[in-house]
């Protein structure tokens, strides 16, 4: 997984509450056999007409926030499904840190395993933000996530809280299989221990 | 300090522990199989890892394979197809052993690895599917997974976890004829509800979860997930050993004699504390099937469709009535004389020997009723030819009975095998959700010998009167 120290980068503002995973990735592309790809799909429902073109009012859709890898959404972000393309669809469209009000528990947790960072900032503070994003690329936020703290345009500095342990994995760029691998000679030693007469799935 | 089934397979897979916990718990076995995986072994590939521990680790193709005659040479559903190649790409790649389509050992995941004896007592087995539950009859702590973790334990051959509660349901009694395990297991979730296991691991046991055989406990085990349970458990005893000896990956030889040494010591001590404890006696027991569209609407196949003006609560009066008209049913008719358009017997639920034996019982020297369709879906390729060499294929094909080939076919609407809107449904296999048979299929959950009873009348008809 990529570390995740500081973050410098467009904020796209998208206020709407109750964005659930259909919304995120609709169901109907979770046929498929990667991870990757699935950002062209990110939205698909707000972001395209029946046609395939685009919706020029979509936030994603104005030049501006193409390249946003910062959402700042409404309230309940991710409710619904326990689906990780959610997350997959996000990462994959470049997106690395969504700030809201609150965030639907599944999706807060699979966000961390999948390197993007969610931020849960009372509803005025988002607000605010939200106006600094609507300025669109000429005005960056940065997250400074060893000091926790979203850093406005105008330098004011707004603290976030975040869970130890997950900071430590997103610091470190470490996913659930990296922080698992620090106790790699216990797996090892475990593995010694097994008694000779389990058997070896082998020959096909 | 006396311990529980659970607890000794728990702690003799800890292989560390973070703070919070949390435990770093050492994996034995992974099932794996098309659907789940694709997405896990890219993570890998991305990620430059390998599979830590392939001779742990087992492949096999079922969810999406046809189970027509001809299917090794049909074209498949186009995404179906993909998938199926995907895994066959990656085992091949990953060095994994895998039993594809053309292989007599080929099957439903959750029959293979007890057939095959590669889900053997005390063991940690995981697979991403739900109904990863049904290995725990073999005495092993067995869990369905998502594919983040599938790629967590082919990557590191662990995964991390928190101990569950521990949950003892006891069934004392005689089962009485014409019963089984499927309706011991439908009465304990009519009984707890689908959220009573919630938060548990369900050990099974008692006089008439003794007396059962395998299959029976494989059933009961399959379907505690529907109750809510992350696992079900049954405690090994000379049932398991004998049917474990001489399977091809079973230990052989001395190997086999310190393996049950050491699985005799992993049933439940006397005194071990259990967080929830429920009761049930066998002989109060009637042949079960559901009304409705969750596990826990099961009623005696003597019994009326309840009435949702009896309910209290509005939201469930409201979910009541929603699953009667979903269901095309009255409030208070019997249940038994409900006409049915299908007759599915197979799934991880009830695909074995034994099954078909039970089936086919009830089918012998008889006919499928006019316009009425039967499935008999074999859990695997050696199910099928066994069941051919006992003469039960024959009894099925005379009777009218589709005789297929194994996979999970009408168990779920992901392959050729689907219900049309409104068709009504005799099915043993485990869930009974809107849709789950294919999209506004209705499904009545019940046993291998009930289903075909039904057959054979064409309504939901209480198997005791044809034995
Ligand atoms: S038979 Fe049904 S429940 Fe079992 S693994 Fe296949 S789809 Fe899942």
């Amino acid at each position: 997984m990529d570390k995740f120290t500081t973050l410098t980068a467009t904020a796209a503002p998208l206020n709407v509450d109750n964005i659930d995973t259909d919304k995120i990735i609709p169901a109907r592309f979770l046929k498929t056999i990667k991870r990757t790809g699935l950002g062209k799909s990110l939205f698909a429902d707000m972001r395209y007409n029946a046609d395939g073109s685009e919706k020029p009012d979509f936030v994603l859709n104005q030049e501006r926030y193409r390249r946003a890898e910062i959402l700042v959404a409404g309230d309940n972000f991710g409710c619904g499904s326990s689906r990780e393309h959610a997350p997959w669809a996000l990462k994959d469209f470049g997106i690395r840190c969504i700030i809201a009000p609150s965030f639907a528990d599944i999706f807060f947790n699979n966000s961390f395993k999948n390197g993007l960072l969610p931020i849960a900032l009372p509803e005025e503070i988002c607000a605010t933000l939200r106006e600094d994003a609507a300025m669109g690329g000429n005005a960056k936020l940065t997250i400074d996530l060893a000091r926790q703290m979203v850093i406005r345009p105008n330098g004011e500095e707004i603290p976030f809280e975040v869970d130890a342990f997950r900071k430590h994995c997103l610091l470190n760029g470490l996913d659930d299989i990296g922080l698992t691998l620090e106790h790699a000679a216990a797996i090892t030693a475990y593995e010694a221990k097994i008694p000779s007469w389990q058997p070896k799935i082998q020959g096909a | 300090m006396p311990r529980t089934l659970f607890d000794k397979i728990w702690d003799a897979h800890v292989v560390d522990k973070l703070g919070d916990g949390t435990c770093v718990l050492y994996i034995d076995r992974h099932l794996v199989h098309e659907v789940t995986s694709p997405q896990a072994f890219e993570g890998l590939r991305m990620a430059g890892r390998k599979v830590h521990r392939v001779e742990n680790t087992i492949a096999v193709v079922d969810h999406n394979v046809p189970t027509s005659p001809g299917r090794l040479t049909e074209v498949n559903e186009p995404e179906s197809a993909l998938q199926i190649a995907t895994l066959e790409k990656n085992v091949k790649e990953f060095g994994v052993t895998y039993f594809p389509m053309s292989d007599i050992r080929q099957g439903i995941v959750h029959v293979i690895g007890p057939e095959q004896g590669i889900s053997l007592p005390g063991m940690t087995i995981v697979c991403g599917d739900s109904h990863t539950s049904t290995h725990g009859a073999m005495g092993a702590l067995a869990f369905g997974i998502g594919t983040s973790e599938v790629e967590h334990v082919l990557a590191t051959q662990t995964l991390l976890q928190k101990p569950a509660k521990n949950m003892l349901i006891r069934v004392d009694g005689k089962l009485p004829e014409g019963c089984s395990g499927k309706d011991i297991m439908l009465a304990v979730i009519g009984k707890i509800g689908t959220g009573g296991g919630t938060g548990y691991v369900m050990e099974f046991a008692g006089e008439a979860i003794s007396a059962l055989d395998m299959a029976g406990r494989l059933s009961m085990c399959n379907m505690s997930i529907e109750g809510g349970a992350r696992a079900g458990l049954v405690a090994p005893d000379e049932t398991t050993f004998e049917y474990i000896k001489g399977r091809p990956f079973a230990p052989k030889g001395a190997d086999f004699d310190a393996a049950v040494a050491y699985w005799k010591t992993l049933p439940s001590d006397a005194g071990a504390h259990y967080d929830k404890i429920v009761e049930l006696r066998a002989e109060d027991i009637i042949p079960q099937v559901t009304w409705g569209t969750s596990p826990e609407t099961v009623i005696p196949v003597t019994g009326s469709v309840p009435n949702p003006a009896d309910e209290p609560d509005e939201a469930k009066r409201a979910q009541m009535e929603q699953m009667l008209r979903y269901m095309g049913l009255e409030a208070g008719q019997k249940i038994a004389g409900t006409k049915v358009d299908v007759v599915f017997i197979g799934s991880c639920t009830n695909s074995r020997i034994e099954d078909m034996r039970a089936a086919a019982a009830v089918a012998k020297g008889r006919h499928v009723a006019d316009g009425v369709r039967v499935l008999v879906v074999p859990g695997s390729g050696l199910v099928k030819s066994q069941a051919e060499a006992e003469g039960l294929a024959k009894i099925f094909t005379d009777a009218g009975f589709e005789w297929r080939e194994a996979g999970c076919s009408m168990c779920l609407g992901m392959n050729p095998d689907k219900l049309t809107p409104g068709q009504r449904c005799a099915s043993t296999s485990n869930r009974n959700f809107e849709g789950r048979q294919g999209p506004g299929g209705r499904t009545h959950l019940l046993s291998p010998a009930m289903a075909a009873a039904a057959a054979i009348t064409g309504k939901i008809t209480d198997v005791r009167e044809l034995v």
